[in-house]
């Protein structure tokens, strides 16, 4: 017990924090996720071929290949895009990206590939009566999908949704190869200098257990609010 | 971009070797699992129920850190026959994957399980059936091809997840598509020879997949 001490002695005040690093990684991770499928979306519901192309290439590529590649991509690739880029704008200075940057928007992307499909199940599956009534009564697009589509969708996407938010918090674990001190990374520190590696991995394993229980919690209430009616 | 290839298709066979070896004993683990799941007595339901919810609560790269860096640890075990074993960091992987398909396994096994119609059961029993028979020849068969879609999904996440094999020093596709872009800094291309790679594993099970969805579907 006397590990896990908070202050200088024990590792929990360092656990503790990594634990909200990991939580903050998770959420960030996940509004990414959410505008990539704002994104893609649309474009897989398209009518054009060209850009229902794309989204698919999206979703099917990032769901094909494994996470740690991706994170791998964006670690060392990350930065000499974002390089490139400024020195189109004359800028030739080195541009190192933050390692939480890089983790949330390589977790966002990925997570943005299930939210897309989980959003495409959704729209798809609401009646079209829904659509053809909404613009009968001369409701404009915007409101269309805010006060008609998007209520109705959030009900049929929230119990898929978690599942997707349970995938990205396992999944931030990986962003610990890039040097990210969350959970993961703590952990093989912790583990690294007290040589006591089990103790310090089953307390990671059972940090993870306790966020995707306290989030089950929490998703079952959001569950039962937007299934008013119903 | 062409030199990398051989190199990524070798390493190819080792996930593959992993991913097959795994889910060959996974599917063991699983249905073991699942039966323990149906089990009426409380005791043995609630330690089925805890193992698949700690092994799908928990990410995968945690359980393999435990199983090769923390059992390591114990005294005791290094003096056994399992370190021969458990010293190896592919066995390592082997053990963690198996662990955690099964878990998975288990409960999309327990669902399909639970989707059969008592009738059918009902129907079996009144013609005479063992109850054994009925579990063999009957209830499995059904649960398979109920299972098939959500398990044709579990072999591919399985796939992506023999990925972190790469974290305990195995020199799988993503271990050497890691030293190849840190060695030659050309992250795309070797991204999209990697990835590709995996792409077509992907396409290959879906399509096999899908097959014997086909082939065993109810209506013929």
């Amino acid at each position: 017990m006397e590990l896990l001490a908070f202050g200088k002695t024990g590792w929990g005040d360092e656990l503790f924090y990594a634990t909200l690093m990991t939580v903050a990684v998770s959420v960030t991770a996940m509004l990414v996720g959410f505008l990539f499928a704002l994104i893609f979306t649309p474009l897989k519901l398209s009518k054009y071929k060209t850009l229902n192309f794309v989204g698919n290439f999206y979703t099917t590529v990032i769901r094909g290949v494994p996470e740690l590649l991706v994170i791998y991509l964006l670690f060392f690739g990350g930065s000499g895009a974002i390089m490139y880029v400024a020195s189109i704008f004359g800028y030739y200075e080195y541009i190192e990206i933050n390692a939480f940057i890089t983790g949330a928007v390589a977790i966002g992307i990925i997570s943005g590939a299930y939210s897309t499909e989980v959003f495409r199940g959704a729209i798809q599956s609401i009646d079209k009566g829904q659509f053809e009534a909404a613009k009968v009564l001369g409701i404009s697009k915007f409101g269309q999908f805010y006060k008609i589509i998007l209520p109705q969708m959030l009900r049929l996407a929230i119990p898929n949704l978690s599942n997707v938010w349970q995938i990205t918090l396992k999944d931030t674990s990986l962003i610990s190869v890039t040097g990210l001190v969350e959970i993961m990374r703590q952990s093989y520190i912790a583990a690294g200098s007290t040589r006591d590696p089990l103790f310090f991995y089953s307390f990671a394993a059972v940090l993870y257990l306790l966020l995707t229980y306290i989030s089950m919690k929490l998703i079952n209430k959001l569950e039962v609010k937007y299934s008013r009616g119903y | 971009m062409i030199t990398s290839f051989p190199k990524l298709l070798g390493a190819t066979v080792i996930t593959l070797k992993l991913l097959s070896a795994s889910l060959f004993f996974g599917l063991f683990l699983g249905l073991f699992f699942a039966i323990l799941r149906l089990n009426k007595n409380i005791f043995i339901n609630k330690f089925a129920y805890g193992y698949s919810y700690v092994f799908r609560g928990t990410p995968l790269l945690v359980q393999i850190f435990i199983i090769y860096f923390g059992l390591g640890q114990i005294e005791y075990l290094r003096s056994t026959v399992l370190w021969v074993v458990l010293k190896e960091p592919y066995w390592c992987a082997i053990i963690a994957f198996t662990l955690n398909t099964g878990a998975y396994t288990s409960e999309i096994l327990r669902s399909a399980f639970q989707t059969i119609k008592p009738g059918i059961i009902e129907a079996g029993k009144s013609l005479g059936i063992s109850n054994k028979i009925i579990f063999y020849k009957i209830q499995i068969p059904i649960a398979i091809r109920q299972s098939l879609p959500a398990y044709g999904n579990e072999i591919i996440l399985m796939m992506k997840g023999t990925s972190l094999a790469s974290t305990v020093t195995l020199m799988d596709l993503t271990g050497v598509a890691k030293y190849i872009i840190s060695t030659t800094f050309k992250p795309i291309e070797v991204f999209i020879v990697a990835g590709g790679i995996y792409l077509f594993m992907t396409f290959v099970i879906h399509n096999v997949i899908k097959y014997l969805e086909k082939k065993y579907s109810f209506q013929q």
